[in-house]
């Protein structure tokens, strides 16, 4: 098994230089073959940092990942994959990183200890927004985004097993074994990109091979299995209900490449395995995080795994007998009574002082102050681990763990091999597998002496990342923080992006040296997902762009975009707002030309978006009773009625009209917005309030391509097009009927004689794939009439000047008595709505009228308030409100349409609208709203 | 979460939405004396209940059929998943 590849160099860059490193590197350990030992700037003090970690838990090797024209910020360089041309960046400096002017930070650190912004900045004032906060904002925080977007492409991806085995590690291999021999389906994942675990970084003898030998020859077997899935690269970084487990692969590391960078895997698992190991602790004493100062795992690994010497002098400072450095030079154990009280060089270490008085010559500090299993995703669903007092670590406690999940090896605070593979043993026997091979390892058990941190009036770090020291604990304790959640808030302990990995238990020692209490006394915080930095862009996935919602399309929608139309956004549809022709400016030139066009002759608009319902059964007629304020099942067949309905609490739901076809069978239409939401009030009266109605429903909205044609010759224009033996005269076909017909030679079509322009109007509809083909049929059947097209606009200039309510008036507030609707409630049956509309303060007394600006060249707000003309402009003089205005070209001024209060006995009244926002104060007169033809003589025409 | 629908199987919450407590299928008699009282603990009045609730989902993103769940609302643990139409009948 090849380690690293010294065939294969890998060209990078990091701070401008050019390096080499080999194929297996790390962008971290190929640093160190270089003997770079400074790799970034602290978040608050500026001090120089250099890699400390050799995984995920890495807390000071944050680097900026170059592309082309964009970077990644806060990447640890220890999870970066060397990659040939790779180029990086440190950050958080000013300057450069070997000598950064924000460093001065650090020569006034007493005065910037935890919660010093909240002390310091407070007077003037207006200085903290102009100030203040520009200033540390521009020095405080770890890396900063690329303001470019992001070129990459984002995957998501579903996977289903039987077993999911998180880590790679003896526990997870041996564990992918058992379960691959018992016929499982499995997934085995790792966010390392070669699996193995701490197998990789420790020559440990398993069943007589070298650890090596038996990771090979484990992995040769579980990837020639068709049921095991292997992934590298992949973390799972939260557990969520049921056995779903969130999963991000990196696929490469390499920004603006082809192909999808990470995918975010949703993972359906019906048991799973942690066996995630242990992520080994440091110790904190005074200058703990100079350069050079390492875990002492990560300093093996990098010796091991990757071949790198971390110094040629190497220290270890340990409480432990887990500690498994095979060249030290001097060993400084806290169990023969040494500490550290000092450590000198300020961009690298150069020597240690004992609390002897020793001073001993180093450039490298391999730290060890225990290990604390990595349980974070055992607490994902509110789980709290246990403290165990031999080991001294928090491990999972077996009473809470998420549903089906099973921890195992050092995750679970089993930390000789031999302990982890007996963990495998136990749980395969508890899942009922046979077991194939038992495995004898080395079966050493860790020693070892609590110690958090050496007692000092200096500087020692316990969060490396966010720059919190013991000090800023004791100092928040001695401020009155004393549980450990307001402690970790008022210091950002374990905030950062490596969420405290190597720094929470710390924390939480030295506050529970400082409060007199235990450990477990104190407490623990929760772990919440993501256990690794996720960019958005995983969660985004494919959805960004046009790809974040869908694009709904009228029929119409190829011949509008011929003939100039603009588009606007209703919800996902793209409708036609109004048509530009030759010399016409402005969109006003455009609407007032549609909505003359139409109520001279006639229009043609695209009315496919609106929500249609089929709604059959022996008791369709009673359900519409029940939805709608009015009576449907006294309908007629082959007529049309408008339909108020309300929701339960007595408030406008929508409006539209339904037609009935036959007994049995109407089809009921919803406004555009509401098409969703009607559909599933309508399935829920079904099936939840009324299922002994015999009813079905089912939304039939894109399956028909409807247009209303309005305007005189409507009648005239539709007779060109319907088949002859099918007769539409106002005698036969009066307003209000429905028919089923067919149109230009046997083409199936619904027609329905409905206006919401006032005019006399008809809507046809036929299948959606004639759309295209009826909308040409009319507009050229239409030229000698000059027919139209019109867009939202001119619809809902008309639909004002007719005085019809649409979604601005049905806006959640409104009532079927402020709408003027009063008349429609039915008194003898009960309906949704009936009784919680009855209470009297429901509706207040705000009727909807109609309004004319008294001057013809003022114009009208929609948000405007009335106030009587006497009255001085106060909120409680608010008389109501505009909730629609248009300019009429038939009226030649604006007009609205608006709740005024007793709005009904008011006509002719003058009164102040005003309207702060645009600061338009207009004098309007109160009239009824239906601006055009009241009586409805050109309608029935 | 996943939720076992009596007629699909096992299908992701994620093409379901939520509707709230299963008291909505009690809408009160239209002959009641007390019909406005009625109403009023029909529409506002609702437990905020610490374990086992009964529930109504909506499978919007599938057959849209409604559903009554007895779930956990600290646990978020189903016992049962039944078709609204049919817990009716059963619970007249």
């Amino acid at each position: 098994m090849i380690l690293v590849n010294y065939d294969k160099i890998l060209k990078f860059q990091f701070n401008g230089k050019h390096y080499e490193g080999y194929e297996g590197d790390t962008l971290a350990s190929a640093l160190l073959r270089k003997n770079v030992k400074i790799v970034g700037r602290s978040f608050k003090y500026h001090r120089p940092r250099g890699i400390f970690g050799s995984g995920s838990e890495e807390p000071n090797a944050l680097v900026k990942l170059e592309g082309s024209n964009t970077h990644e910020p806060n990447r640890r360089a220890t999870s970066i994959k060397l990659y040939d041309g790779l180029k990086a960046n440190s950050q958080n400096y000013i300057g450069s990183v070997k000598f950064d002017i924000l460093a001065l930070n650090d020569y006034i650190h007493p005065f910037i200890s935890a919660g010093f912004y909240y002390k310091t900045f407070m007077w003037p004032k207006s200085f903290w927004e102009k100030v203040y906060e520009p200033i540390i904002r521009r020095a405080a925080g770890l890396g900063s985004l690329s303001t470019e977007p992001d070129p990459d492409r984002y995957d998501k991806g579903y996977l289903h097993c039987e077993l999911l085995i998180i880590g790679s590690g003896p526990a997870g291999l041996k564990m992918a074994l058992d379960a691959s021999r018992n016929g499982k389906k499995i997934i085995l994942v790792d966010e390392d990109f070669i699996m193995g675990g701490q197998l990789l970084s420790n020559e440990i003898e398993i069943n007589g091979s070298s650890s090596l030998q038996w990771i090979e020859q484990t992995l040769s077997e579980l990837s020639n299995s068709s049921n095991v899935r292997i992934m590298t690269r992949t973390s799972v970084y939260g557990v969520y209900d049921h056995g779903i487990y969130g999963a991000l692969e990196t696929v490469t590391d390499e920004i603006d490449r082809p192909g999808a960078r990470q995918i975010l895997w949703r993972i359906y698992a019906n048991k799973s395995v942690l066996a995630s190991g242990a992520t080994e602790r440091p110790i904190a004493f005074p200058n703990n995080d100079r350069p050079g100062v390492m875990l002492a795992s990560a300093v093996q690994t990098y010796n091991k795994r990757f071949n790198v010497k971390c110094g040629d002098n190497i220290s270890l400072f340990t409480n432990n007998s887990g500690a498994n450095l095979s060249k030290i030079s001097n060993l400084i154990d806290v169990r023969n009574g040494l500490q550290i009280v000092n450590v000198h060089g300020r961009n690298m270490i150069r020597s240690i002082t004992l609390n002897s008085g020793k001073k001993i010559n180093s450039d490298c500090l391999a730290v060890s102050g225990g290990w604390n299993p990595n349980l974070q995703l055992t607490c994902h669903k509110r789980g709290r681990p246990k403290w165990n007092e031999k080991l001294s670590c928090f491990v999972p406690d077996n009473s809470n763990l998420p549903v089906n999940m099973h921890v195992i090896g050092s995750a679970n605070g089993s930390f000789s091999t031999q302990s982890v593979f007996n963990d495998v043993s136990d749980l395969s026997k508890q899942l009922g597998y046979e077991i194939t091979e038992e495995i004898k390892s080395e079966d050493k058990p860790l020693k070892l002496k609590p110690f958090w941190f050496v007692k000092s009036n200096k500087r020692s770090w316990v969060d490396l990342q966010n720059d919190v020291t013991v000090k800023d604990i004791t100092l928040a304790h001695q401020e009155g923080f004393s549980s450990v959640e307001h402690v970790k808030r008022y210091t950002t302990l374990g905030m950062a992006t490596d969420q405290g990995k190597t720094s929470n238990v710390i924390g939480l020692a030295v506050l529970a040296d400082a409060t007199n209490k235990t450990i477990p006394e104190t407490g623990t915080t929760i772990f919440r997902p993501p256990y690794t930095p996720i960019s958005i862009g995983a969660f985004a996935g494919a959805h960004k762009g046009k790809h974040f919602k869908p694009t709904r399309l009228t029929p119409s929608h190829e011949f509008a975009s011929e003939i100039g139309a603009n588009f606007v956004d209703t919800g996902y549809w793209k409708r036609a707002q109004w048509f530009s022709q030759d010399k016409e400016v402005t969109w006003r030139d455009s609407v007032d030309r549609e909505v003359l066009m139409t109520r001279q002759s006639v229009g043609i608009c695209d009315v496919s978006t609106l929500g249609k319902i089929d709604i059959q059964g022996k008791d369709a007629g009673k359900f519409l009773n029940k939805i709608y304020i009015n009576t449907f099942s006294t309908l007629k067949v082959g007529k049309c009625r408008y339909g108020l309905m309300l929701r339960e609490d007595g408030i406008a739901m929508d409006d539209g009209t339904s037609a009935r076809l036959s007994d049995t069978h109407y089809i009921m239409t919803t406004t555009t917005a509401k098409a969703g939401s009607v559909y599933s009030h309508l399935e829920f009266c079904r099936q939840v309030l009324f299922p002994n109605l015999d009813v079905h429903i089912i939304s039939t909205t894109e399956q028909w391509a409807q247009f209303s044609i309005a305007g005189p010759n409507a009648r005239n224009l539709l007779c060109k097009i319907i088949d002859p033996n099918f007769n539409i005269s106002n005698e036969t076909f009066p307003y209000m009927a429905c028919a089923e017909i067919t149109i230009c030679s046997g083409i199936r079509a619904r027609i329905f004689r409905l206006s919401f322009s006032g005019e006399l109007a008809y809507e046809i509809s036929v299948p959606s794939r004639y759309g295209d083909a009826l909308i040409r049929e009319l507009m050229s059947a239409g030229k000698e009439f000059n027919a139209t097209m019109y867009g939202t606009e001119a619809l809902g200039v008309m639909r004002i000047e007719k005085g019809h309510a649409a979604g601005n008036e049905l806006d959640g507030r409104n009532t079927a008595v402020n709408l003027g609707l009063n008349g429609l409630m039915a008194k003898k049956k009960d309906y949704i709505g009936k009784t919680l509309s009855s209470r009297e303060k429901l509706s207040g007394n705000k009727t909807m009228v109609g309004f004319l600006s008294v001057n013809p060249s003022d114009k009208l707000t929609s948000g405007s308030h009335f106030m009587n003309t006497d009255d001085k402009i106060l909120p409680e003089n608010d008389q109501g409100h505009m909730s629609s205005v248009a300019y009429s070209p038939i009226l030649e001024r604006y007009i609205g349409i608006g709740f005024l209060k007793n709005g009904k006995d008011r006509y002719n009244e003058t009164l102040k609208a005003i309207d702060f926002l645009q600061n338009n104060h207009v004098e309007v007169k109160v009239v009824s709203p239906h601006f055009i033809d009241p009586n409805g003589d050109r309608l029935r025409a | 979460m996943i939720i076992n629908h009596p007629l699909l199987g096992p299908r992701d919450s994620s093409e379901f939405t939520y509707r709230g407590d299963a008291i909505l299928f009690n809408r009160p008699d239209p002959n009641s004396e007390s019909l406005l009282e009625d109403y009023y603990e029909y529409q506002y009045i609702r437990d905020n209940t610490h374990g086992f609730m009964k529930e109504l989902w909506f499978h919007e993103q599938g057959d849209r059929s409604w559903l009554v769940l007895t779930r956990n609302t600290v646990t978020h643990e189903i016992i049962r998943v039944e078709l609204a139409s049919e817990y009716k009948r059963e619970n007249k």
